[in-house]
C-alpha cells in the first residue's frame, strides 16, 4: 500500500509498454546501424546515383603511406573519424572498414541478413506495442487526461521553459501531472516522430511502393526516405537522451520506481530546497 | 547524507546499466548464432510478407520513372563476369549459341534462342533497382514478358514456383551456381520480364548478359543475372540449400519485398 506521500503515477499497461519500447528501440537502433553499415552512405532523391554526391558517407581511405584511415563526409566536408566511423577496431582488436563500430551494431560483426531479421522482428513489436498504447490511451482516457495540454498548460509554456532551463522541478500537486513541455515532447514523439520513422521504413520497401506508385516521392524519393529514417532515428536518440537526463535530475530512483511499481514519491514543497 | 546516498545509488545504477548493455550485446550475438532464435526472428519477416500481400493486389505495379530520372551509370553488383568456361565460350560468340531452357512442371518444355526471346511480347520500363545493401539505381529495361513465355510452355496446375538457374559460379572453384526463385504470382506479373536491354543497348556482361530477370517489387538479389534455365517446381526444398535462392541459402529472406 502506498504511504501518504506515494502517488500512483503509472498504470501497469503503461509500464509494460514503456519497457517493451526500451527493448524494441534499443534493438531497432543497433540492428538499424548494422543495416546502414552494408552501405554506409545516405543520399537525397529517388536513387543513389543522381549525379549529386552523398549527404553522408563513411569510408576507409588508404593514404599515400599505405595507412588506412576512417573518413566521414558530411555535405562535402571530410572528417578523420578513424576508430569510430569508417574504420574501427573489431572486437578482436583488428582494424576493419565499417560504418559504425562493432559495439554499436547487432550482431557485432558485419552480418546484414541477421541484422535485418532482428530489425523486422522488433519493428513489428514496436508497431504492435504502439498500436496497443494508442488504443489503451484512448480507452482509458490516459491520452486525454495526462497528455493533452489544457488551457492552463498553454498559458504556462513560458514559465515551463524558464523552469526547465533553471532545472527547477515541480513539487507538490504540480509534480503529479506532466508539465507542458513534457506533454508536447511525448505527443510529438508518439504521434509525429515515431510514425514518420515507421512510414519512412515502409517507403524503403519496393513492394510497399506499389501500394500507390509514386507516394514515396512526396518525401523526396526512396533514398531521401532512407535518409529521413536515419535522421529520425537519431532525433529519437536525442529525445531519449533528454528524457534520461530529466529522469536523472528529477530523482532517478523515484522516477525509476514509478515506472517499475507505479508509485511516485511526490516531492514536498520548498522543504528540500 | 541524502546526497551521498543518492550518488551511490546513481553510480550503482550507471554501472548496472553498463553491465546490462554489455550483456544485451553479448546475448544478441549468442542468440544470432543459435539454430532456433533466427527462426523466432523469422516470424517478423513472415508477418511483413503477409502484410505486404494484404495491402496490395496481385498485380499492383512498381513505380515507373521518366527518362530524366535514370541514373548516370547502373552499378554492377555481385558477379561482373562469370568465371566459367561454359559462359566465357557463349560470351565469345556474342551468345549466338546461348539458349534458354524452360522445363520442369510444364506440358511443353521448350528452349529459346536470344533472337526467339526478342520476338516474344516485350515490355519496356524505367524502374528503380533497390539493393538489399541500401542503394538504388534507376534504369530503362526492355525484355520478354515472362507471362506469355509461360503460356507457351503451359505450366502444369501443380507448378508453384519458377526457379532461375544462372551461369555465374559464386564459389572460387567454379561451383555454387547462382539461382533464384519467385512464385507464380510474380512470374505472371506484367512487369516481370527477362531483360535483354538496358538503357536502349544490349545488356552488357556486367549487368547479366544475355538476360537477367526483372521482378520489380522485390530487392535486387531476386533479379537473377546470366539466366540459363527456368524450371517450374512445386517446391524448392530439394534445390541447393533448400531456401529458394543463393542468398536465401546464406540467410537472406525469400520474400524480398521489404
Amino acid at each position: 500500500m502506498p504511504g501518504p506521500d506515494l502517488h500512483y503515477r503509472h498504470a501497469l499497461p503503461v509500464r509494460i509498454m514503456h519497457w517493451l519500447n526500451v527493448v524494441a528501440l534499443t534493438i531497432l537502433l543497433m540492428s538499424g546501424l548494422q543495416i546502414f553499415n552494408a552501405h554506409p552512405a545516405l543520399y537525397w532523391g529517388k536513387s543513389s546515383y543522381t549525379g549529386a554526391g552523398p549527404l553522408l558517407q563513411m569510408t576507409a581511405v588508404q593514404k599515400a603511406d599505405g595507412q588506412s584511415v576512417g573518413v566521414t563526409r558530411v555535405f562535402g566536408r571530410e572528417f578523420d573519424t578513424t576508430g569510430i566511423f569508417g574504420m574501427s577496431k573489431n572486437r578482436e582488436g583488428e582494424w576493419s572498414a565499417r560504418g559504425f563500430p562493432w559495439w554499436a551494431t547487432i550482431p557485432d560483426n558485419q552480418w546484414l541478413s541477421m541484422g535485418r531479421a532482428w530489425h523486422f522482428f522488433f519493428a513489428w513489436l514496436l508497431v504492435i506495442n504502439g498500436a496497443a498504447y494508442v488504443l489503451y490511451g484512448l480507452g482509458s482516457r490516459h491520452l486525454a487526461r495526462d497528455l493533452a495540454p489544457d488551457g492552463r498548460d498553454w498559458r504556462s509554456i513560458g514559465q515551463s521553459i524558464a523552469d526547465h532551463l533553471r532545472f527547477r522541478h515541480p513539487t507538490g500537486e504540480a509534480a503529479k501531472r506532466y508539465n507542458v513541455l513534457q506533454k508536447l515532447a511525448y505527443l510529438i514523439v508518439i504521434f509525429g516522430l515515431v510514425p514518420l520513422i515507421i512510414l519512412m521504413g515502409l517507403a524503403m520497401s519496393p513492394w510497399m511502393n506499389s501500394v500507390w506508385p509514386g507516394w514515396i516521392d512526396l518525401f523526396g524519393g526512396r533514398q531521401a526516405a532512407r535518409a529521413i529514417h536515419f535522421i529520425g532515428a537519431w532525433l529519437l536518440v536525442a529525445f531519449v537522451a533528454i528524457h534520461v537526463f530529466e529522469v536523472i535530475v528529477t530523482g532517478l530512483w523515484n522516477n525509476l520506481r514509478s515506472m517499475l511499481t507505479g508509485r511516485y514519491r511526490v516531492p514536498a514543497g520548498e522543504l528540500h530546497e | 547524507m541524502n546526497s551521498i546516498d543518492s550518488r551511490r545509488r546513481r553510480n550503482f545504477l550507471v554501472r548496472t546499466l553498463g553491465a546490462t548493455g554489455a550483456l544485451l550485446l553479448a546475448g544478441c550475438n549468442r542468440l544470432s548464432q543459435t539454430e532456433w532464435f533466427p527462426k523466432v526472428l523469422g516470424v517478423g519477416e513472415q508477418a511483413s510478407d503477409a502484410a505486404a500481400h494484404l495491402v496490395t493486389s496481385r498485380k499492383s505495379m512498381a513505380q515507373e520513372f521518366t527518362e530524366a530520372d535514370r541514373s548516370p551509370q547502373f552499378r554492377a553488383n555481385g558477379t561482373a563476369n562469370p568465371n566459367s568456361a561454359e559462359y566465357q565460350a557463349l560470351a565469345a560468340r556474342a551468345f549466338a549459341d546461348w539458349r534458354l531452357t524452360v522445363g520442369g512442371l510444364v506440358e511443353k518444355p521448350a528452349s529459346f534462342s536470344l533472337a526467339e526471346l526478342r520476338a516474344l511480347p516485350a515490355r519496356t520500363q524505367i524502374t528503380r533497382h533497390d539493393c538489399v545493401e541500401g542503394w538504388s539505381a534507376i534504369a530503362k529495361w526492355k525484355g520478354a514478358r515472362l507471362a506469355p513465355l509461360l503460356d507457351a510452355v503451359q505450366p502444369k496446375p501443380q507448378a508453384r514456383f519458377a526457379v532461375f538457374y544462372c551461369a555465374d559460379p559464386m564459389a572460387e572453384d567454379g561451383t555454387d551456381l547462382y539461382y533464384e526463385s519467385i512464385d507464380m504470382e510474380d512470374a505472371r506479373h506484367p512487369q516481370t520480364i527477362l531483360a535483354y536491354e538496358i538503357n536502349d543497348a544490349a545488356l552488357p556482361i556486367a549487368n547479366g548478359a544475355p538476360i537477367r530477370l526483372r521482378v520489380e517489387r522485390q530487392l535486387g538479389y531476386k533479379h537473377a543475372k546470366y539466366v540459363m534455365r527456368i524450371d517450374l517446381v512445386d517446391s524448392f526444398a530439394g534445390i541447393a540449400g533448400g531456401n529458394g535462392g543463393y542468398w536465401e541459402d546464406q540467410g537472406y529472406q525469400w520474400f524480398a519485398g521489404i
